[in-house]
């Protein structure tokens, strides 16, 4: 009797709806088969450049497969400032971008819940530079700094910026323009977790003796860490690759080149494609790195 | 005060005078009140009555249009929320999804610098018997578990004044009367002062040693729950809390301890010193239960009410009494309940039937007539939706 009633219960718990169908595999076809075409295909060939070797007497861009590891190391070498700027300026720019985007998050998802116009207004506000293309958007920047300009005169005149100094071409042009371009990205994903922001928890914050302060960082940043980390890894993931800001026709300068710049030239101009796919190869491990590390430090998994 | 001791013994709330607007209504309207030490107060209402305001307001989380706060004989009115000696048990509970149990109930100890917070939230846990739940996450316990978790982290507060906003609403009935009386007994063992907010009758009554009902923003009659269930005194306590039979009338005649009121051509008397108005058209009743249902006219004795005949309408059978609704032409259908001393109703629809009771049990209500409908509108589902609705809707409004 009592095994007949385990005999009845266990498949029936077990064999939930598990019914393997055609059907989900036709679905997912034209998915998996983009993925392959565009992106294992690519990324394959990426890594079969970064392996080969010159051609013997060759002319430039000539390049037979092999397997030269030491490609890597001569790009380590000789790039690795590069690669220290990138992250620099890409951790730089995050920070700035979460620092201006999260009390403008705040104010959208919160502060104007009880004016639901102002808040529709100030999303399109946010969302609004894309509707211009974000080269034109840089160098109007550029423009903008550059060194006849009334900002600069005006800096030089209170003695912030030195006689000779330059707005342009500086780290601090570029980390600007950077933080600048990716202001959305961080604003919006923070907006989504704050619009969700259930403020009875303040208020029971509140009412077991947390300060306004207390209740922030116990509850609400807490609360909104999914949107925090969408929000830096969307921003530090591009940031971390451009190559836009940091040239030296946009915002930046020779001393300001990033990981980026020197892929671009790399590959376009040098025409050296081991050593630009290389330095893609790195870029891409060493980002993987980050964000794992990150992600998992952050305890997303568990918020998500 | 929210220093680093625990409250000694409950404080006493005083509200003088308070006034609550919002944009487009009023939810409280020149409220005075006093709960003293050690007592536990129920707030009885329908919702949008302004009960839940009220608790807000004593909590701080809103500011009085007008009007004092004091807790303890200190005014508090201007004194935020985490400043004051005051915990609330949320009717949603608002734990806080990203700490387990034993951290939600931990906050408050955490944020006075309490020693051994986590002991304490352990003992409180206890208390509740959650304390092998302590690791969890409060959305993974059941509606039932995550109130007693909500109450837990406001009683290891040990506050001078404990809010308790509808805290039983999402139990079964046997875990909530469970919760009743450990409720009654934390109470009456710390000695703090509760304020309940509820729209359960039956709860309000079991818990408190006070009940005030509040309708519309004011307090309509306040007392020992069975003063307010013997003698209510306007037709919205009479029919809110429990059920009455209502008749209105004019008074005929007053002689010595009663009044006699003409209800459709039926004398019926009320004592004096229960009814709250002795002459002209008043509104009298008397409680179902206190009616004795007969099929014969029964002899008419000094200090007896007689109504009838009448015919049953309607018997609806509920294990420790039965309910019958009884039609008596020019009055109305009275409503009587009677034990089931024997098996089964004693009558049945279409019966004639005669009514009486003792002159003692009738009372007479302050309200005009007309003024005073035989069912109060506000207490019924379709105006307690309503009511929800336009509280929520208000809620969006101000979050």
């Amino acid at each position: 009797m009592a095994f007949a009633a385990f005999g009845s219960q266990g498949p029936a718990v077990e064999q939930a709806p598990r019914k393997r169908s055609w059907i989900a595999w036709v679905l997912l076809a034209p998915g998996l088969a983009y993925l392959a075409l565009f992106f294992l295909t690519p990324f394959i060939s990426l890594i079969l450049t970064s392996l080969q070797a010159p051609v013997d007497f060759g002319d430039v861009g000539q390049f037979q497969p092999a397997f030269k590891i030491e490609n890597y190391a001569t790009v380590v070498s000789q790039y690795w400032p590069h690669f220290l700027r990138a992250f620099g300026y890409a951790i730089a720019a995050t920070f700035f971008a979460l620092i201006i985007s999260y009390p403008l998050a705040y104010f959208i998802g919160v502060t104007a819940r009880k004016w639901p116009l102002l808040q529709a207004l100030m999303l399109t506000l946010v969302i609004a530079p894309f509707f211009i293309s974000f080269l034109l958007r840089t160098l109007a920047w550029k423009q903008l700094m550059s060194d006849d300009t009334p900002l600069v005169q005006a800096l030089k005149a209170l003695t912030i910026l030195p006689q000779d100094g330059h707005l342009t071409g500086t780290a601090f042009s570029v980390i600007f323009g950077l933080t600048y371009n990716f202001i959305p990205f961080m604003t919006l994903p923070i907006y989504t977790t704050l619009e969700r922001l259930d403020t009875r928890y303040l208020e029971a914050g509140s009412d077991l003796y947390a300060t306004p302060a207390t209740t922030f960082w116990k509850i609400t940043l807490p609360l909104s860490l999914p949107g925090i980390v969408s929000g830096t890894l969307l921003t530090f993931i591009p940031a971390s690759g451009d190559f836009i800001n940091a040239s030296s026709s946009f915002l930046g300068s020779a001393s300001t080149q990033m990981v980026g710049n020197v892929i671009e030239t790399s590959f376009l101009e040098l025409l050296n494609y081991p050593a630009a796919a290389a330095l893609s190869v790195i870029l891409m491990a060493i980002i993987l790195v980050i964000v794992g590390v990150y992600v998992k430090r952050a305890g997303t998994e568990e918020l998500l | 005060m929210a220093d680093r001791t625990f409250a000694e013994a409950g404080a006493d709330l005083e509200l003088v005078g308070i006034h609550k607007r919002f944009p487009g209504f009023t939810a409280i309207e020149d409220l005075d009140l006093v709960i003293p030490a050690g007592s536990f107060f129920a707030l009885l209402g329908p919702s949008g009555c302004g009960k839940t305001t009220t608790l807000r307001l004593v909590a701080g989380l809103e500011q009085p249009t007008a009007g004092r706060i004091l807790i303890g004989g200190k005014d508090v009115t201007n004194v935020k929320s985490f400043k004051r000696p005051v915990n609330t048990v949320f009717q949603s509970y608002a734990l806080f999804p990203h700490m387990t149990v034993l951290e939600n109930v931990a906050f408050g100890l955490r944020r006075r610098r309490i020693d051994n917070p986590l002991v304490k939230a352990h003992e409180a846990l206890r208390l509740v018997e959650l304390d092998h739940l302590a690791s969890r996450r409060p959305q993974q316990l059941s509606g039932g578990q995550q109130q007693r978790v909500a109450l837990a982290r406001a009683i290891v507060n040990r506050p001078a004044l404990l809010l308790l906003d509808e805290p039983l609403g999402a139990l079964d009935l046997k875990l909530r009367r469970q919760m009743q009386s450990e409720l009654k007994t934390i109470q009456d063992e710390v000695g703090l002062t509760f304020l309940h907010v509820t729209h359960d009758q039956e709860e309000a009554m079991t818990m408190a040693d006070t009940v005030a009902v509040m309708n519309k923003g004011e307090i309509e009659q306040m007392g020992a729950p069975e003063e307010l269930y013997e003698l209510p005194k306007t037709a919205f306590v009479a029919n809110f809390l429990g059920q009455s039979n209502l008749f209105t009338g004019k008074v005929t005649s007053s002689s010595g301890n009663s009044i006699v009121v003409d209800v459709a051509g039926v004398k019926i008397e009320v004592p004096k010193d229960r009814a709250q108005r002795h002459t002209g058209d008043v509104t009298i009743g008397v409680r179902p239960e206190k009616l004795m249902l007969t099929t014969e006219a029964p002899k008419p004795t000094p200090g007896r009410n007689v109504l009838g005949p009448g015919r049953v309408m309607d018997v609806s059978f509920s294990g420790v009494s039965t309910q019958y609704l009884i039609a008596i032409p020019g009055i109305g259908p009275v409503s009587v309940f009677a034990q089931n001393m024997v098996f089964g109703p004693v009558v049945h629809e279409g019966a004639e039937v005669w009514v009486s009771w003792t002159v003692d049990h009738g009372f007479g209500l302050v309200d005009e007539p007309e003024a005073a409908p035989r069912f109060a509108p506000d207490a019924d589902t379709a105006a307690i939706a309503t009511q929800t609705r336009k509280d929520l809707l208000t809620e969006i409004e101000e979050a």
